[in-house]
């Protein structure tokens, strides 16, 4: 691990224990109450999805055209954290839906889509791990489809159903509440920074030993 | 230029349907098992000899992406057999090109299944197919070019792949979501008892769009991707 992941995972993990009080201290919602507080983890998690699979996809690219052999533990390294932080709003959806809406799944726009995504991801995944040798490239060309596939989930999902709270209500929001908010979306972020630091290294290395065993065969 | 492009396409496309044409293999096994994926929805779906709301339209598509997926993994079957992908794709000729020939020829394939497909439903579930064919063509050309186009290269890509078989579902289902909805909500709106054509014309254009981008990203993406 680099000096510079350690500091920030330091961080993060000094954040992530600060987040109840910072949380608490957030007042409460008029109509909903105490329940709403799970959104200052439900919308950073939201976001380091999105922000994982364009990742993912983006480093898909890089590897399948300009031909970067280390795009590839990034794209793969992205593509762990979209399901990560998918499952991690996915769970989260629901448990407030069942508070708010009181259901727990809706068929609404913003919650399909995401599930939608979440399941290119895992299907990523299962093609990383079971789909043999090769599987880099039908990977990449998954991630870069699945990136590419975003707007058309959404609009097509959106057309077909909409409940979910607005995105504008963000800036709109009291500052009590959005100081906490934002606090949660630095955490989340460096959270997200130093696990894909971490995981892309792996891979990195990896790929390494690897290659350094074919040497080994050949010689 | 155009010309060599079309002409390698031509060829693939006649050396696919010659194969098919010789035994009828996949064409035969992929039509009746079309029609028993719409009798296993309707016994599902069909309550009290009724079928519920717009069951026509879903049941249709989910057909038409069954038997896609199989046709899509019996044609790339035969390429693996004697490693012919191979031999395709050592040929001095475009990659984009053969990956034109052969979506060309499944979705011959798949038109051929729809033209015995939706017949079918029209007749179990009283749908009026003719009443707007023109919409009803579109909507079924846009969205299984759609759905072949992404299938297509996934296909390819999963030849070479361990459990390509269980793969290619998974990869493709996920992926052809926005077609398959618009398939389902354009038809639905088509088979009401009045026909919503404004909302039928609103998810053609979609499926067109999503024709456009895919295919243009599938023929980009081809060539990297089939490299060893």
């Amino acid at each position: 691990m680099t000096r510079s992941t350690l500091v920030m995972l330091a961080l993060a993990a000094g954040m992530f224990a600060l987040a109840p009080w910072m949380i608490n201290a957030a007042p409460n919602e008029a109509t909903m109450g105490l329940v709403y507080k799970i959104y200052f983890f439900h919308m950073p998690s939201a976001w380091m999805f999105m922000v994982a699979a364009i990742a993912s996809g983006i480093a898909s690219a890089r590897f399948l055209f300009l031909k970067r052999p280390s795009a590839d533990g990034w794209a793969l390294a992205a593509g762990e954290l979209a399901v990560l932080f998918g499952a991690f709003t996915l769970v989260t959806g629901p448990l407030w839906a069942r508070k708010a809406w009181g259901v727990w799944w809706v068929w609404d726009a913003r919650l399909t889509s995401s599930l939608m995504l979440f399941m290119i991801f895992v299907a990523y995944l299962l093609l990383r791990k079971y789909g043999g040798p090769g599987s880099d490239k039908l990977g990449a060309g998954m991630a870069l489809f699945g990136m590419a596939n975003v707007p058309f989930i959404y609009v097509s999902v959106n057309y077909w159903r909409t409940f979910h709270p607005l995105t504008s209500v963000v800036p709109t929001l009291p500052v009590e509440m959005g100081i906490p908010l934002w606090y949660c979306v630095t955490a989340f972020t460096l959270l997200f920074i130093v696990l894909l630091r971490m995981r892309a290294r792996l891979e990195h290395q990896r790929a390494r030993v690897e290659a350094l065993y074919l040497l080994e065969d050949e010689s | 230029m155009m010309r060599a492009f079309f002409r390698v396409a031509w060829i693939v496309v006649k050396k696919d349907l010659t194969i098919e044409v010789r035994s009828l293999e996949i064409l035969s096994t992929t039509i009746f098992f079309a029609v028993t994926v719409v009798l296993m929805f309707s016994f599902g779906l069909v309550v009290d000899g009724r079928p519920l709301n717009d069951v026509a339209a879903a049941i249709l598509w989910v057909a038409i992406a069954f038997s896609g997926t199989l046709a899509l993994g019996r044609t790339f079957e035969r390429e693996r057999h004697n490693d012919t992908l191979r031999a395709l794709l050592l040929a001095p000729a475009d990659r984009p090109a053969l990956y034109v020939g052969k979506l060309a020829g499944i979705l011959l394939l798949l038109a051929l299944v729809e033209l015995v497909l939706v017949p079918l439903v029209g007749l179990l579930f009283a749908a009026p197919i003719f009443v707007h064919g023109f919409h009803l063509v579109a909507l079924l050309a846009g969205g299984t070019i759609g759905f072949t186009a992404v299938g297509t290269l996934f296909a390819a890509m999963l030849v070479r792949a361990r459990s390509r078989d269980v793969l290619l579902p998974i990869m493709l289902y996920p992926m052809t979501v926005p077609v398959m909805i618009a398939g389902v909500r354009g038809t639905a709106a088509l088979f009401q008892p009045t026909p919503d054509l404004a909302v039928a014309q609103f998810w053609i254009g979609l499926l067109g769009f999503f024709d456009v981008v895919f295919v243009t990203l599938a023929l980009w993406t081809f060539d990297p991707v089939m490299t060893d």
